[in-house]
């Protein structure tokens, strides 16, 4: 036995892995060295402790730091020894260690509509405040979250155990309407036709809610009438990847934690242990989650039930949405 | 029929974002009240750059889609 396994059983290695029940620190392939993963809920870090990352890594680790695809810096290279200074020098500028293994996992996000052009939603403050509770919260298998600003979903929120998207509906102010066709052709989902009086109609069957219609109109004729989340569960990349399915749709900011407290219930309550959120869903039935969401959404529910409409043949290509299994009355 | 612009740029097959720096210092060397017209390809060009126009505060005189691109008549104000 090496000198540097032993140093993982002294006290204060394992006072600082009692701390870290969340995990955050994944064993190497090298013996005796450990990966620290650290907490960046949507991949936001303030310059500050941006900086004492990089101090840690060039200190305890080999001066390089790795960026997880889940937007989380790691470093790797810490001796198992110096676990409890790298925790206590991070946390000294605020910087907190994040999870793995079977449990809430820290939230991404894209940059949201605070500055990125495309996201009509506020998608970092979610994935602060879900992060921070629900963190770590132990669930049959790992949780993913994330949230998208808009449906071009940098974030992959359809390969999320449980995804929100930025939707955004459209409006027409006739009165500022000049007739150009710009919106129409700006949809490439063949929503919008010219109806009477030459004026733009959007097909609700056909509209994905993404709002490049608002974006092309120079006029402010297309406007923006309601802003919400599209909501999807059970997806997951990996060996055997699974498509999200999609539950709801224009659900508001203010429902989006008890989305995810309600999503977490009915997982912990059907899902066996080490079987992820989408897998829990094809074997109990997907009507089952269904019906548990929808006293936390409501109507928002039904609006994304219906996947014969033509939205959700585009949205999955390929014939994919086939495969789903029918939705029921719930 | 607007008056005709005082310059003409065509943007078609000019790439994101270069299309809207080009667009943008046009219409920076342009006077108030100048009129410019931009010929912008279909799809990402017309979203990123007409917001850009609608937020600095140009003011669009005219749009007409063609095949495949726009044809934008923006005014300096």
């Amino acid at each position: 036995m090496s000198d540097r396994v032993e140093n993982s059983n002294t006290p204060a290695a394992q006072t600082a892995a009692e701390d870290l029940k969340a995990g955050g620190f994944i064993p190497q392939r090298q013996p005796g060295k450990i990966t620290i993963r650290c907490k960046t809920p949507g991949g936001r870090i303030s310059s500050e402790r941006l900086e004492r990352i990089a101090q840690v890594a060039a200190k305890f680790g080999q001066g390089m730091v790795h960026l997880s695809v889940r937007q989380s810096p790691e470093i790797p290279y810490v001796d198992l020894s110096d676990l409890e200074a790298v925790v206590r020098e991070l946390g000294e500028a605020g910087q907190e260690i994040a999870s793995c293994g079977k449990r809430f996992r820290v939230a991404t996000a894209c940059g949201g509509c605070e500055y990125n052009p495309n996201a009509w939603t506020e998608t970092q403050r979610l994935a602060q405040e879900s992060t921070a509770r629900f963190f770590g919260e132990d669930t049959p298998h790992k949780f993913k979250v994330c949230f998208a600003g808009c449906v071009r979903d940098c974030v992959r929120s359809r390969a999320a155990d449980l995804g929100f998207q930025g939707l955004v509906e459209p409006k027409l102010a006739p009165e500022n309407c000049t007739r150009c066709g710009l919106c129409l052709q700006a949809c490439q989902e063949e929503a919008l036709q010219m109806g009477e009086d030459q004026l733009p109609v959007r097909d609700l069957d056909r509209c994905i809610s993404c709002g490049d219609c608002i974006k092309a109109c120079l006029f402010d004729a297309m406007i923006p009438h309601r802003l919400g989340h599209g909501v999807f569960a059970g997806g997951k990349h990996g060996k055997h990847p699974h498509a999200a399915y999609p539950l709801a749709q224009f659900v508001g900011d203010a429902q989006v934690h008890a989305v995810i407290a309600a999503t977490l219930s009915w997982y912990r309550e059907h899902g066996k242990r080490g079987e992820r959120l989408g897998d829990v869903l094809d074997r109990v039935g997907v009507d089952s989650y269904r019906r548990a969401l929808k006293l936390v959404v409501g109507d928002a529910l039904l609006a994304a039930a219906d996947l014969t409409k033509p939205r959700w043949k585009r949205v999955y290509c390929r014939g994919l949405v086939e495969t789903f299994p029918p939705y029921g009355e719930v | 029929m607007p008056q005709p612009p005082d310059q003409i740029v065509d943007l078609r097959g000019t790439p994101c974002p270069l299309n809207w720096v080009k667009a943008k210092l046009r219409l920076e060397e342009m006077r108030s009240g100048q009129r410019l017209e931009i010929l912008l390809d279909n799809g990402d060009p017309i979203l990123n750059v007409s917001r850009t126009i609608k937020s600095e505060g140009y003011r669009i005189v005219q749009a007409i889609p063609h095949d495949g691109y726009v044809q934008l008549l923006v005014e300096k104000t």
